[in-house]
């Protein structure tokens, strides 16, 4: 076991090291940051002088292994946009979206789990065959579009739930939080919801169809000959062996969901990252776009190695592996 | 040996399974009757395709649907099962009948270790609480011959090999203390000699526990060296019945001649194996009559009208003209 997570957390070191590359690239030669930086009025002299400072002088290696040990320690330098620092305008950003995104796979999980059990054993009755199609129609509206349609609904019609901001928030540290006050736990509902609902049916349809493939498994035709109930053999016996194509497809989600929030957080103005990458696009800022990547990579990183280690801790039989 | 009982470990009384499809009823099987006392081993016998499995499917009330039993009686230890609901079978199975199925590397789920499969199978069955059932679980596998039973307990199936699984699997089986073991085809998956290992182990525990045993198989080898008496299938129907030395050495139905025909035996002088021709018949294209008679040489016109049903015949009991009336 401790071999297998030497080599899993060396291939995700290795990863990040590729795209730390990739970054860097981008940070140093997609236009010239000097002029970027420098005001209009600025001799030669002025800007020799700052391309020192800033060590654009040195090396192409030299610059590549600052800019990584910069990076691995949250240093991504200051917003070209409004010279605050990189690194504080995500951490000012990054509570907001990791709380939806959290919440709406928390969501996905728990609905689309029993969902997709309950659709695969009563296969042909005319309520899981109308869960099933209901589900084709979840798949294919657009997040902007549920958004709007549940604003609409819940917000301007019914009036119960808050159609956007995300209410009122509470400080813990640098972390800010949403989930402690009322008004906050009820701003991330329509959202969460939004978001989730493409993953509730895209876990739904997986474990149906993984669960279908399962009971006809010999073991569990075994395990009801050895007379285990059904529900102890749907829930324990078929359901913990469907669960490795659903972590995986989770865990993988929630980068995808990270990337959707965009949308979801455009729709409901929530104060997160995607809204910040939308302002640093139209900002052409530099370095709150790298800093992205490398955050947003390094996260989908950490997903699969704990995906990896869940496996592992899941199926026995690879822990040799 | 078995204590004497009122009850045989297992009835079966004209059982009929069929299969409604979109071309019509399929009868998979047809007045199937079968008896196994406690401690007894009753070797089914046949081709593939010839209901033996299915029978012990029905018995156990795992037929796959749509197939249903649609007449006949199926007691087990004394108590009618085949009328019962999916809940009342639920406690039946494991309790009153355990299975053992062909494939063990199959038959376990993987991701649970052999104790927590047996200890799970253990409480269903009593109220022992999950020490008790350990214990327990430890003793079956030491029964079973699983040497270091106390460690291995805590073992995947993976860990396991085909032999060792298949032992794990007759522990679950007997986790239960059922009346009857179901037991399809338990060494088909296996190594010739681990083959021999796994049906002294059957035979022993039977008669230990005094369980009847029906012991599903294509290999008359196996029912020669393991069970008591023997039934040969046909087409979805019981064409013999009777002691395994008598079947064996003096087999009434020409088909079941022609099944020892093609056993290759040891040391005899046998010029070539017989064979028997043809194919059995699918069961949407059962002749008339009975349903052996394209493949039979010794069929007359008797036999293309005539079904014939099993009747006492000596020790035994056979389903063939040539033993009620005569072919022509």
């Amino acid at each position: 076991m401790l071999a297998f997570l030497v080599k899993r957390i060396g291939n995700a070191v290795l990863v990040m090291l590729t795209v730390a590359f990739f970054a860097f690239l981008i940070f140093r030669f997609l236009g010239d940051p000097v002029e970027m930086m420098v005001n209009e009025s600025a001799t030669q002299s002025d800007r020799d002088e700052l391309r020192g400072r800033l060590g654009l002088n040195d090396g192409f290696l030299v610059q590549y292994v600052r800019f990584v040990t910069n990076a691995a320690q949250g240093e991504f330098g200051l917003s070209w946009r409004n010279q605050q620092s990189v690194i504080g305008l995500i951490a000012e950003r990054f509570p907001a979206t990791f709380e939806l995104v959290i919440i709406a796979t928390f969501l996905s999980l728990v609905i689309g789990i029993p969902l997709g059990v309950f659709t695969a054993i009563g296969r042909g009755r005319w309520w899981a065959e109308g869960l099933q199609f209901s589900s084709i129609v979840g798949v294919s509206l657009p997040s902007f579009f549920v958004g709007i349609i549940l604003i609409l609904t819940f917000s301007v019609t019914l009036g119960w739930l808050p159609g956007y901001g995300r209410g009122d928030v509470m400080r813990i540290g640098w972390w800010s939080t949403g989930l402690l006050t009322a008004s906050g736990r009820a701003a991330v509902v329509l959202p969460a919801l939004s978001l989730s609902l493409f993953q509730i049916t895209l876990v739904m349809r997986l474990v149906r169809a993984e669960m279908l493939e399962t009971l006809r498994a010999d073991f569990i035709k075994f395990a009801r000959a050895r007379g285990v109930k059904r529900r102890p053999l749907w829930f324990r016996h078929a359901l913990k062996n469907c669960l490795m194509p659903v972590v995986t497809l989770t865990a993988m989600q929630v980068g995808n969901l990270i990337a959707f929030a965009l949308v979801t957080e455009t729709v409901f103005q929530w104060p997160g990252m995607g809204m910040l990458f939308m302002q640093a696009v139209t900002f052409v800022d530099i370095p709150v776009m790298a800093a992205y990547l490398c955050i947003v990579s390094f996260i989908f990183v950490t997903l699969n190695t704990l995906v990896d280690i869940a496996y592992a801790v899941i199926d026995p039989r690879l822990r040799n592996a | 040996m078995s204590t004497a009982s009122p009850s045989p470990a297992l009835e079966v009384k004209g059982l009929s399974v069929e299969f409604p499809t979109r071309r019509g009823i399929l009868t998979a099987l047809s007045d199937v009757s079968l008896t196994i006392e406690r401690g007894e081993i009753l070797g089914v016998v046949g081709e593939s395709g010839a209901g033996k499995s299915m029978t012990g499917m029905a018995v156990l009330g795992l037929l796959e649907p749509p197939g249903r039993v649609s007449s006949g009686e199926i007691r087990i230890a004394g108590k009618r099962t085949d009328n019962l609901s999916d809940d009342e079978m639920e406690s039946v199975r494991g309790r009153m009948v355990g299975a053992i199925f062909q494939d063990p590397l199959t038959s376990l789920n993987p991701l649970f270790s052999v104790g927590q499969q047996l200890v799970e199978t253990i409480r269903l069955h009593s109220d022992r609480n999950r020490t008790e059932a350990r214990v327990h679980a430890v003793n079956l596998l030491k029964q079973v011959g699983i040497p270091g039973a106390e460690e291995r307990i805590d073992h995947h199936p993976h860990q396991f090999s085909g032999g060792m699984r298949q032992r794990v699997v007759i522990a679950l089986a007997l986790a239960g203390n059922p009346q009857l073991i179901i037991a399809d085809e338990p060494t088909t998956a296996l190594d010739v000699s681990i083959q021999a290992q796994i049906t002294t182990l059957l035979r022993r525990l039977c008669r230990e526990q005094g369980a009847g045993v029906m012991l599903v198989t294509h290999d008359m080898g196996v029912i020669a060296e393991t069970a008591d008496r023997v039934a040969v299938m046909y087409a979805g129907r019981v064409i013999e019945v009777g002691a395994v030395e008598d079947v064996l050495a003096r087999p009434k139905h020409p088909y079941t001649r022609g099944l020892m025909g093609s056993i290759p035996a040891l040391g005899a002088r046998v010029e070539r194996l017989t064979q028997i021709d043809g194919a059995m018949p699918r069961l949407n294209a059962v002749p008339p009559g009975c349903a052996f008679n394209p493949r039979c040489p010794e069929a007359g016109s008797r036999c293309l009208q005539v079904r014939p049903t099993l009747m006492p015949e000596g020790q035994g009991a056979v389903a063939c003209l040539l033993h009620d009336g005569g072919v022509a």
